[in-house]
This record gives structure tokens, sequence and C-alpha cells, in this order.
């Protein structure tokens, strides 16, 4: 139920602005990626064009391949619609649906798939999902409330729910915690080391200890100056990248020296 | 010595506060009181006619045997008007936020406002001369082929000016309010909510389902409710068009008048009692708009929880 991601030379564009240019990077299945660099960088625009989210935007584009398990996510007739419920995402601000019910938001994605679901089925995969995401004991009492009214972490934990609802093959996150307190980061943190097992992971975020805490790999990305192309600057294992970077740019960012 | 500086303040920007909260106190009171004013007037004035004995009132059955006719065909050409405009409103304005190319989008945007600005004796005038004839090849097909529906029993008005020709002129009037709000409403939709919904695998439309409508429902009910309190006080468009008559079920012969079409009709040569009626019948109205605009109020409330609000 996971998948790797294979970039190859990877350009993103908004109209004729390069964004972020040559990206290679190998994202291994069922493991933790963080992606982390400073403000702009153009890291948050990267994970977007891992699940063609990118081109919501009028005027961007891609050139280059993007290869989940071989298959190119921009090769010709490909469907975005369908790239996207393969690879599902979790937003820098929690965005529960708040016309819906917290059940119906976890079945939202589910439900456009067409799949014709009996009352107990969709107990059942609410439960998982909710299971899955740790707010099943928070949330059980009462399902049918709107998930509006619940906490910021829980409202992103429920769109971690939602997320996984579809089974997806990568789970992306952008900066999922940059909006929550620290102990509901923390809870997101410890779902994330479990979501791990079964689904690949992409997270970007600002914080380096965050990065440093959950993922098995990390990518740096760094931009020369205002208006040049952000690049993916070094990709390894957590550790090395913290303890021992090749780069002088990723030493001086991973020890707080700018960014 | 401190006490004395903390007491001390500007006294230019209090008197400003002051001047401003009493300007915006004396503007509500103004609105409250021009409301209260008219329902006055309205109950003042009406009050002859609603004592009066039966048979003095027009028709000589007294007056609610005279309103409800009228009031009956008040709220069937506006909710011809509504459910003809509703539909097309939602679609245009859909199809402006989130479908059209920018430059497209906002060139038929001014269009949709242009309608809006077109006089209602002009929509009248052009219902009359032009619609009615028109349609009414439409109305014998339908009578012919549809009659056994009481809506639209034959024999088919040979000018074409029915209450159906006269709600389908002001679902074109009310067209542009709803669209144009509505279009508002929808490019309000966060687009976290948008992404949301495409992220999960949502086609446009089903984005448009999942997060557009829902988001924008109780703004699109105010449309609505504007569009339906601008349909049920038309009055010169209803006067030109519609050729009146006593209440009948067929919406494809002539018949039927609206409430606004009557007092409009007969105020000038009015006198006496006859007055006294009319303003009555104004009052009805005034009640049915009231009712309509609590009822909008009601639903939009009732899901207050799960409104995009919180």
């Amino acid at each position: 139920m996971s998948k790797r991601i294979d970039v190859k030379d990877l350009n993103v564009y908004y109209g004729k602005f390069l964004a972020v240019a040559d990206v290679n990077i190998n994202i291994e299945a069922k493991s933790v990626t963080a992606f982390i660099g400073p403000s702009g960088c153009g890291k948050s625009t990267f994970l977007r064009t891992l699940n063609r989210m990118h081109e919501v935007i009028p005027g961007a584009r891609v050139e280059g391949e993007v290869l989940l398990d071989g298959d190119n996510l921009y090769g010709p007739g490909v469907d975005p619609v369908t790239v996207r419920s393969q690879i599902g995402m979790v937003f820098q601000r929690p965005n529960p649906f708040p016309t819906m019910s917290i059940r119906d938001n976890v079945l939202a994605g589910v439900k456009l798939n067409n799949q014709k679901m009996s009352k107990g089925e969709a107990d059942v995969l609410v439960e998982r999902s909710l299971q899955g995401a740790n707010l099943w004991n928070e949330v059980k009492d009462r399902l049918a409330k709107p998930g509006s009214g619940l906490s910021g972490g829980q409202q992103q934990r429920l769109c971690i729910a939602r997320a996984i609802a579809v089974e997806p093959q990568v789970i992306l996150m952008d900066e999922p915690c940059s909006a929550l307190d620290p102990i509901s980061t923390l809870a997101i943190e410890d779902l994330i080391n479990e979501l791990k097992d079964q689904y690949t992971v992409v997270i970007v975020t600002h914080n380096m200890q965050q990065a440093a805490r959950v993922s098995n790999k990390t990518a740096f990305f760094n931009i020369a100056g205002t208006g040049k192309p952000g690049r993916l600057i070094e990709y390894g294992d957590t550790h090395t990248m913290f303890s021992n970077p090749t780069q002088k740019a990723t030493e001086d960012y991973v020890s707080g020296r700018f960014g | 010595m401190t006490t004395t500086s903390l007491t001390k303040s500007r006294g230019a920007g209090r008197a400003g506060d002051k001047v401003f909260s009493a300007a915006t106190l004396a503007a509500g009171c103004l609105i409250l009181a021009v409301l209260f004013g008219v329902a006055l007037f309205l109950l003042i004035q009406a009050f002859p006619a609603l004592v009066a004995s039966p048979d003095e009132i027009q028709g000589g059955k007294g007056f609610v045997s005279y309103i409800w006719p009228i009031v009956i065909g008040t709220l069937i050409a506006a909710v011809i008007a509504l459910v003809i405009a509703t539909p097309v409103a939602i679609g245009v304005a859909l199809f402006i936020s989130h479908f059209a190319p920018r430059r497209l989008a906002s060139g038929l945007g001014y269009v949709i406002d242009l309608l809006a600005a077109i006089p209602s004796v002009v929509y009248g005038a052009w219902g009359a001369a032009f619609l009615a004839k028109e349609i009414s090849p439409a109305y014998n097909w339908l009578a012919s082929n549809m009659g056994w529906l009481p809506i639209f029993q034959g024999p088919a008005s040979a000018t074409g000016k029915t209450i159906l020709t006269a709600g389908i002129v002001l679902s074109v009037m009310i067209l542009p309010i709803i669209t144009s709000l509505s279009r508002e409403i929808f490019l309000q939709t966060p687009k976290l909510h948008e992404e949301a919904a495409l992220a999960l695998g949502a086609t446009r439309w089903e984005m448009i389902r999942m997060a557009v409508l829902p988001f924008g429902r109780p703004g699109v009910i105010s449309a609505v409710m504007l569009g339906l309190g601008r349909a049920l006080g038309e009055t010169m468009a209803v006067a030109l068009v519609l050729s009146s008559g006593a209440l009948t079920a067929s919406l494809i012969q002539s018949g039927n008048q609206t409430i606004a079409a009557e007092i409009a009709l007969n105020f000038p040569e009015a006198s006496g009692l006859k007055v006294n009626t009319l303003i009555a019948a104004g009052l009805v109205l005034f009640v049915i708009t009231l009712g309509v605009n609590m009822i909008a109020r009601l639903i939009i409330t009732r899901h207050k929880e799960f409104s995009g609000a919180n």
C-alpha cells in the first residue's frame, strides 16, 4: 500500500518564473522524508508537484518526470484527479469541510470514488481511519458534530484521517504543525511515526528539530537569492544531514546560522 | 502626579468618537423610524377597508375575498420567476467564478450587471410587445400536449399576455441580482477548502459540490430571497405584460393579477374606500415580503453550526 517516488530533472514554473530548478530525488517507500530549508526556497512548491496540486494555481507548470513506482505522474493521458486520489495531502492550516460532520469529513474522499458503501462498512472505515489518526477516542461520541468545532490539533488529525481513509500510496504533509501548539504538534509527530509503517510520508517543515525527530531522510532546499530558483542542495539520511553534512550551506542551516 | 497623566486624554479624539457614534446611532434610528412610519401609515389607511361591510368593498364580498386571488396571483408569478431564475443564476455564477477564463468571466459579469440597469418599464414593454407574441405558439403547444395538467389547460391565450409570460419577464429581471450576489459568494470560498477537496481526488464539479456550494449556501439563499422580494413587489413589468383577470389555475390563459400591479393600475382613479382597499392590499404585500425574509433567515440560522463561519 505504499510506493516510492523518483523525481528526475524537475523544473517548476509559475508562468515564466522558474521557481524550483533541477530536482533529482528518490523518496523511499514506507519511510518519512523531510524537506527543510528557509522560507521561499520552493520546498512547498516542490511538494505540491508530487500530487499535481501545483497546477491548480493558474499559470503553474512543470517540466521533468515524477515517477510513482515507475509510472510518470506527468505522462500523457494521466488524469490529475486519479493522481491525487493516490497521493493524499495534508495542508498547513487544518481544513476540514466546515459544512460536514466529523464522520462525513472522514468519508468525503471515499464517497468521491463513487464506491457504494453500506452504513456498516462506512462505520468500520470511519473508526479505522480515526483510529489511524489517533483521534477516535476523542471524537467517537460526537461523530455527527461539525468538524470545525474541534481544536486545531484535532482538526489536523481529522484531515489526516480524511487523507488515509482513501488508502493512498503516499501522504504529503505541507508544514502540518505550523499552526498548532506544542502538545498537538507532538500528537501529530507520534502519528507520523506510526503512519510510516504503512505509507510513504513526505513532510515539509520549518522546524529542524521536527525533521530530526520524525524523518528517516532529509532533503535540504535553498535559494541563492530573491528571484533565483530554489534548488535541492543536499539529500541524505537525517542523522548524517544533521551531524555531518557535506555541504557548507546545509551545515550553516542546520546549525542555525541562517534561515 | 502619575494619576493626573492617566486621566488626561486627547480631547479632539474623544470628540470625534462621540460625533461618530451619535451619527451612526441617528442613522440606525432613522431606518427604524421610517420602517415604523410606513407600517403605521399602512395600518391606519388600511383600517377602514378592513372593517368595512362586505358589500362596500370592490366585488361586494368583503376584503378577504377581494385580496386572496391577487395574493395567490402574486405568489404564482414570483414562484415562476424563482423557479426559472435560480438554477440559471447559480449556473452562470459558477461559470463566472470557477469555469470561465478570467477575461471572459469579467466580460460576462459586466453583461449580467447591465441586465440590472435596464428599467423595469422597458422589461414590461419588451415582454408585452415582443416576448408575449413570440411565446404564444409555445403556449398552444403546451395546451394541446400537456393540457391534462391544470396549469397548462387550454385554450391558450392568443396574445400570450399570461401570468407565465409575466413570470418569465420577472425571472429575467431578478436574474442579475441572484447571479451577481452568488458570484461574489462563490468567489469567497476559502482556497483552503477548495484545495482540500481537490487533494482528495475531486474533479472540479465534485470540488464545487463539496466546498463551494455548501460554503455559499446561506449567501445564495439570501440572494434568492432578495430576488423574490423584487419579484413580489415588481409592478410595471407585470402591469404591462399581464392581461389580468380572475384567478385561474392555468398559467397560459389570460387571468390572474398581482397585488403590486393591481394597486398601480387602480390607484390613479380610486377614491374613498377604494383607496383604503388598495392600501390594505399594500399592507398584505408588506406582510408577505416580511414573512418571506423571516423564513429565509430561519433557514440560514438553522444550519449555523455547520456554516463556514466558524
